[in-house]
């Protein structure tokens, strides 16, 4: 990506530090667009929280007395709630059609007379909202839910830098995946489709409706391989709780960057298709 | 009033032909609201693929409680769920457009878009419902027959009254975003398990503070000849269409008020 126009003197410093720099700007916009919805920030946080309760319950109703579930324990299981409900806005599963609007309105156009690759640009400004959103949304379920239940907290020093890593490559992959839905507007006039099958999917193969690890075993393998759906959400859960040993969990994280590269390969892919393609509507 | 009826099958024959004149769309639509119960249903069965029994009760009698539930929410959110839409007429100033005709506010706000798509989610329900009813093996008196068909309705009147009474909120906050999910989607999730499955203060506020155990938990209990674990007399069973009644007029009334205190935004 370079910042070449044509009216511009090409900058003589080095290209890298420009390129950090203007995706680190895209960041801090992405952050301040969004740090604005205070309001709507604090009803996701409500609601997100009474979700977190009835998950709660119902789960550990199912690890009933013998404790322990599909290899998780009752403490497990709530910090699996807690943290997947503050988890949930920072990857925005749904919700997010602002590409698949500008691509039907036609403002994409102003997307792509800039210099900033669209797919670059979009994922800095989505950057910046996840790390709003991890402030505003993550925070509080996680700080809510051990006054009423006994969490888990991690044993092992090594998996909080690992959570941490696990969740940005989810944010990266789950960008991807909503990139790609949103695209389909470029064929299709009406996205619709498209995003109610992607909502149906992740709600309910991400481990979000129930911990993927209750489904039986000759379906885990290839959910985790064959989608990315695993790797948005139950991947960074499971390492927080520890379900797995640490060479596990480094594999599991292993396969969500997996994921992460070829989804965003297959954006920039389909983007130059698109480009090739579009003729934007309207003057 | 016959002017006015024609006036609302006019609105409401717009909506059906306008939803259906994209048929590919409207396909899909179907299918994918279907998809949403049919995963709600899924949910209970993979959690009963790992223990044997939930709250006390076996998978067969739980059904019931499902299907009460999901038939309910969804025949509701088919007919007054899209009031959720509330916040933004309110706040783009198209509610100002709704008062000023010399129609009621609230009737016009559901027949303008009458969600067609959601029938196949509501005739789901309705399929679990009586496959579950079916298959619990219940011990059928003429009193049964007569909950079995007044349960679900006044549970159906429940959940429309608790969509309007939430979507009220919006005329006071604006911004309110997905709170109203809160109580209408969480009432659906709550009211899709046994209610001995929570505890504390947070089951007493959901199933009796707001009523949500007489939606589907306690006509199951009688459907089923159970007695209530938590301690409540069998009539509990029967009290749903009293409750159904009462929300009702808590939502006509917190409809009214909002109505009231409604300002244009202005824009």
């Amino acid at each position: 990506m370079g910042s070449v126009t044509a009216t511009v003197a090409p900058p003589t410093g080095s290209n890298v530090t420009r390129w950090f720099r203007t995706f680190g700007a895209i960041v801090v916009a992405g952050f301040r667009r969004h740090a604005t919805y205070r309001q709507a920030a604090l009803a996701g946080v409500v609601t997100n929280t009474v979700f977190g309760f009835l998950r709660c319950y119902i789960f550990l109703a199912v690890a009933g007395t013998a404790g322990s579930v599909a290899g998780y324990d009752r403490a497990q299981l709530a910090t699996f709630v807690w943290a997947g409900q503050g988890l949930l806005a920072v990857i925005l599963l749904w919700g997010w059609t602002d590409l698949a609007d500008r691509i039907r309105t036609g403002e994409i156009a102003s997307d792509l007379l800039r210099p900033v690759h669209p797919v670059t640009s979009y994922l800095a400004a989505d950057l910046g909202r996840a790390g709003f959103a991890s402030l505003s949304r993550l925070l509080p379920p996680v700080l809510i839910g051990p006054l009423f239940f006994d969490v888990y907290l991690p044993r092992r020093w090594a998996t909080v830098p690992l959570f941490a890593l696990s969740v940005l490559v989810a944010v990266v992959l789950c960008f991807g995946c909503r990139f790609l839905v949103n695209a389909t507007a470029y064929w299709l006039q009406d996205v619709r489709g498209a995003v109610i099958l992607w909502t149906l999917c992740s709600g309910v193969l991400a481990g979000l409706y129930f911990p993927l690890r209750f489904l039986p075993g000759w379906l885990q393998l290839p959910l985790w391989y064959a989608t990315p759906f695993p790797s948005l959400f139950q991947t960074p859960l499971d390492v927080l709780v520890e379900r797995d040993p640490a060479p596990t969990q480094l594999g599991l994280v292993g396969l969500q960057v997996a994921w992460a590269v070829l989804i965003l390969a297959a954006c920039r892919l389909v983007q130059r298709r698109a480009e090739r393609r579009l003729v934007v509507q309207g003057g | 009033m016959a002017e006015r009826l024609a006036a609302y099958r006019a609105l409401l024959g717009a909506q059906a032909r306008s939803q259906a004149a994209y048929r590919t769309s409207f396909v899909v639509d179907l299918v994918g609201n279907v998809g949403a119960t049919v995963f709600d249903v899924v949910t209970v069965l993979v959690l009963f693929g790992v223990t044997r029994e939930l709250g006390g009760f076996t998978l067969r009698e739980a059904l019931v409680i499902v299907g009460l539930s999901s038939f309910a929410f969804a025949t509701a959110d088919l007919l007054v769920g899209n009031i959720e839409r509330l916040p933004r007429y309110v706040r783009t100033g198209l509610f100002d457009a709704v008062l000023v005709r010399p129609l009621g506010a609230l009737p016009q706000l559901l027949l303008m878009d009458l969600p067609l798509r959601k029938v196949s989610r509501a005739l789901f329900g309705l399929a679990v419902l009586v496959v579950a009813v079916t298959s619990a093996g219940i011990d059928w008196t003429p009193a049964r027959l007569v909950l079995v068909l007044v349960a679900p309705l006044a549970a159906v009147v429940f959940f429309g009254a608790v969509f309007v009474t939430t979507a009220t909120v919006s005329f006071y906050w604006i911004d309110s975003g997905e709170l109203a999910n809160s109580v209408t989607y969480g009432g659906r999730d709550f009211t899709s398990y046994p209610v001995t499955v929570y505890g504390g203060w947070f089951r007493t506020l959901f199933a009796y503070g707001m009523g949500f155990a007489f939606v589907s938990y306690h006509p199951a209990l009688a459907l089923l000849g159970r007695a209530d674990p938590l301690g409540l007399p069998a009539w509990a069973g029967w009290a749903s269409p009293v409750v159904a009644l009462v929300a009702a007029a808590v939502a006509a009334t917190a409809w009214r008020v909002g109505v009231r205190h409604y300002r244009s935004t202005g824009s």
